[in-house]
């Protein structure tokens, strides 16, 4: 494909980053001096043992907003085609209220959300 | 020459972080090998010249889905080993031969059914710009497809807020608890 | 691509805004005012499918394809469209009384079950894959909820979850098989694929796993078997007032929508795919009727009775014919009634939240109850297909329009499952009239109310008056489908 170049900018800076990391990590350990010991080892130093698992669930109230993020960004992904195509089609007016219907119907979901207190963070 | 290229190092992505998917014991490596599925996946799209299928791939499967999944996976606990158990017996040794089945089925018949004309490319279709040809056609002929879709998404709005909410004080105290509340138990 | 601004035909998709704008109008008054008195969202859901019909009336001498080629109007569309909102509104009359007496009366069930009508009809009139697949994504999406509305009742967890999850199973089968369409043909649109499949350069060997596909994620709509593991338990753990509008409505949109698809886009293909749809027919009804005398749940026999009925329904496909489409639409639309006459009948069974669900609570009720008793029995002699009721028209005109396609060996499959099944059907009735009622003391009536008795009334009523003197509404079928699918 010809337009791969394009991609090339996004090839450079990945293959930049990745190197970044690498060399980073890669001269700290060349410097640094080695002198492993068991106590360096466990996860702190100092202080408390860690007691129980690393895991806990999490409150359903994330899922809500989580799920609410979902549905907005499937409608702002139809809105980029939308954009950039709204000044060359024609009627314009048609293609506005084709817009203006989808979100519309959307804000009831949000209007409702909003007044079903579903937004606030529920304690 | 070099969407081959692509391909190559991408298609093997995508087949073996789809496989460490289902091998991972842990709920949330699955949802990390997911994540590099999809994006595999979207590298894909995009050497295929559907340039904006490949972003909404990254927007909204390896962004906001991965997300969600991983919200349910916190919610549920990742240590429930015992939901790996099988009900029924050789259930997992049937579902594999069935599914092996039906997938050697499928790449046989698309191997054998491959046309290079059949499946141009969507140079004609991109010929304005993918993101333009894509909206032209959206809010022309699918424009009523398009409008559903909107119904769609409230309707999985509504679903997910009455399945997921837990009830408010001021609602336990209102008019609603008589006709919300605890239903009665059969 | 030059850019054609679409034409909107309002007429053709008035029935659909009707029930949107009534379904968002009934979230925004639930949102606004929570403590709204539910009778009021009730009349207004009413209203809108009223509203909705009229609209559908209004389109009677239409028949045209729009919205760019992705909706049907036509007799069929119609027909679909007065089935389910017939079903729509039997279904809000016997949920009101059953949702507030188990607790479950919150006002977002309206608006979902509207949004879920206005799904099943799109189905029952997309001439376009896109549209379908959407159409029963926002009707699938809108039950998964209404099945696990009752939230502190396990087994309607466990049904939403089996339903969701085999459900999107399902969805992602269809979509496959609308993709490998596209790809072979390169449309979504009925009409074009059905001109497409018949070049001889669209790969057939495509087409066929496509056509297996899709027929894959319709068979999981109208619970055929092997795919209808789903169903016995969604239908019985969802509030029952919902188990009648799956079992009416979501069969009813799903079966049409199979059938416009398989006709319509795949009719070319008819010969490779009518062998595979008799087995699937022919098992439906065997393992629905075969499983349904095991049951001790009523809710669970009837899950299965319906699967036996999807295998009837099935019948009028496997036929291929224009008496097969019209047999089809008569049948689902009794079946519809009927099937909501029963779960009503479920409903009045007892007062309070707890229905008699095992079939043992049933033994003696039509002693004490006649009237009751009486119509719970029309609606099981229906389900059985029995003369005088509707349900041995139905199966008279699907048998013949499968002898006019030649189809023997599958009518006398067809009779002798329904031989079986009459069995659980007649031995429920002999339950409810001969055996001794149980003693007064502690036991529960029954809770008929205005709205169920009206309900019961015209089920019952449709059910003698269609098996009786089913002409005019058979010529209606036949008048929907005499000038074939349109597009």
């Amino acid at each position: 494909m010809s337009y791969y170049w394009q991609y090339g900018t996004l090839g450079a800076l990945t293959a930049v980053g990745g190197a970044f990391v690498v060399i980073a990590f890669l001269g700290n350990r060349l410097m640094r001096p080695r002198k492993p010991r068991v106590e360096k080892a466990t996860t702190y130093e100092c202080g408390m043992d860690p007691v129980g698992e690393g895991w806990s669930n999490t409150h359903i109230r994330y899922y809500l907003f989580a799920f609410l993020f979902v549905i907005f960004d499937v409608e702002s992904v139809f809105l980029f085609p939308w954009a950039v195509q709204l000044e060359k089609l024609r009627p314009q007016g048609t293609v506005l209220v084709e817009m203006i219907v989808f979100i519309g119907i959307l804000a009831i979901g949000l209007l409702y959300a909003w007044k079903k207190k579903v937004l606030e963070w529920v304690k | 020459m070099s969407e081959t290229i692509v391909f190559l190092i991408a298609g093997p992505i995508a087949l073996g972080s789809a496989l460490f998917i289902i091998m991972s014991k842990n709920a949330v490596h699955s949802a990390l090998w997911l994540i590099l599925n999809l994006m595999a996946l979207a590298v894909l799209f995009v050497d295929l010249d559907a340039q904006f299928l490949g972003v909404v791939q990254f927007i909204i499967y390896a962004g906001a889905i991965m997300v969600l999944f991983l919200f349910v996976i916190m919610l549920l606990g990742v240590t429930r080993e015992e939901l790996l158990g099988e009900a029924i017996p050789i259930q997992r040794v049937v579902s594999g031969i069935l599914g092996v089945a039906l997938a050697g089925t499928l790449v046989w018949i698309l191997l054998n059914a491959y046309d290079e004309s059949a499946f141009g490319s969507l140079a004609g279709a991109n010929s304005a710009g993918n993101v333009q040809g894509l909206g032209r056609l959206l809010f022309s002929k699918y424009i009523f497809p398009f409008e559903v879709t909107s119904i769609l998404l409230i309707v999985a709005a509504i679903g997910a807020m009455i399945l997921a909410r837990g009830r408010t004080e001021e609602e336990s105290a209102s008019e609603v608890e008589r006709h919300s509340g605890e239903d009665v138990r059969l | 691509m030059p850019f054609v601004a679409p034409h909107i035909a309002w007429h053709g998709i008035a029935p659909e805004l009707a029930l949107v704008g009534g379904a968002l109008v009934a979230l925004l008054i639930d949102a606004v005012k929570p403590a709204v008195d539910r009778r009021f969202l009730a009349g207004l859901s009413l209203a809108t499918i009223g509203l909705a019909a009229w609209f559908t009336f209004d389109l009677r001498d239409t028949r045209a394809v729009i919205m760019q080629g992705t909706l049907a109007v036509d007799g069929v569309a119609l027909f679909g469209r007065l089935i389910l909102l017939i079903t729509a509104a039997m279904t809000i009359l016997i949920s009101y009384h059953y949702l507030s007496r188990r607790r479950i009366h919150r006002g977002e069930y309206y608006p979902l079950l509207l949004l879920a009508t206005s799904g099943m009809t799109l189905l029952a009139a997309s001439n376009d894959l896109l549209l379908s697949f959407l159409a029963i994504e926002t009707l699938s999406l809108a039950l998964y909820v209404m099945v696990g509305f009752a939230r502190r009742d396990e087994k309607s967890q466990e049904g939403a979850l089996k339903y969701f999850l085999l459900g999107a199973f399902s969805s992602a089968f269809l979509l496959y098989g609308i993709a490998l369409t596209y790809g072979a043909t390169g449309s979504t649109q009925l009409s074009v694929i059905s001109k497409q499949a018949a070049v001889a350069s669209v790969d057939e060997r495509l087409m066929f796993v496509a056509v297996a596909m899709i027929a894959v994620g319709f068979a999981f709509k109208v619970a055929a078997v092997p795919f209808h593991m789903w169903s016995p338990d969604a239908y019985q753990g969802a509030p029952t007032s919902v188990t009648g509008f799956m079992a009416a409505g979501t069969k009813a949109a799903a079966f049409i929508g199979f059938f416009r698809v398989f006709l319509v886009a795949f009719g070319a293909l008819q010969w490779d795919w009518r062998p595979v749809l008799w087995i699937v027919a022919v098992a439906t009804m065997a393992v629905g009727s075969l499983l349904a005398i095991a049951q001790t749940d009523v809710k669970r026999m009837l899950a299965y009775s319906s699967i036996a009925h999807a295998g009837y329904v099935l019948i009028g496909l496997v036929a291929a014919n224009r008496d097969g489409v019209s047999a089809a639409l008569f049948y689902l639309l009794i079946y519809a009634v009927m099937v909501l006459g029963a779960f009503a009948a479920v409903i009045v069974s007892a007062p309070g939240g707890s229905e008699r669900l095992s079939l043992a609570e049933w033994g003696g009720i039509g002693r004490r109850y006649p009237v009751f008793g009486g119509a719970m029995t029309l609606f099981l002699l229906a389900l059985a297909g029995l003369p005088p009721t509707s349900g041995f028209t139905g199966k008279f005109l699907l048998f013949a329009a499968a002898i006019k396609a030649h189809e023997n060996a599958l009518v006398v499959a067809a009779t002798i499952t329904s031989v079986v099944a009459a069995f659980f059907y007649v031995r429920l009735i002999v339950l409810i009239w001969l055996q001794d009622p149980p003693p007064d003391d502690g036991h529960p009536g029954i809770g008929p109310t205005p709205a169920l008795i009206t309900s019961l009334g015209i089920a019952a009523a449709a059910t003698i008056v269609f098996g009786v003197w089913p002409q005019s509404l058979i010529d209606l079928a036949r008048n929907a489908i005499s000038h074939g699918f349109v597009g």
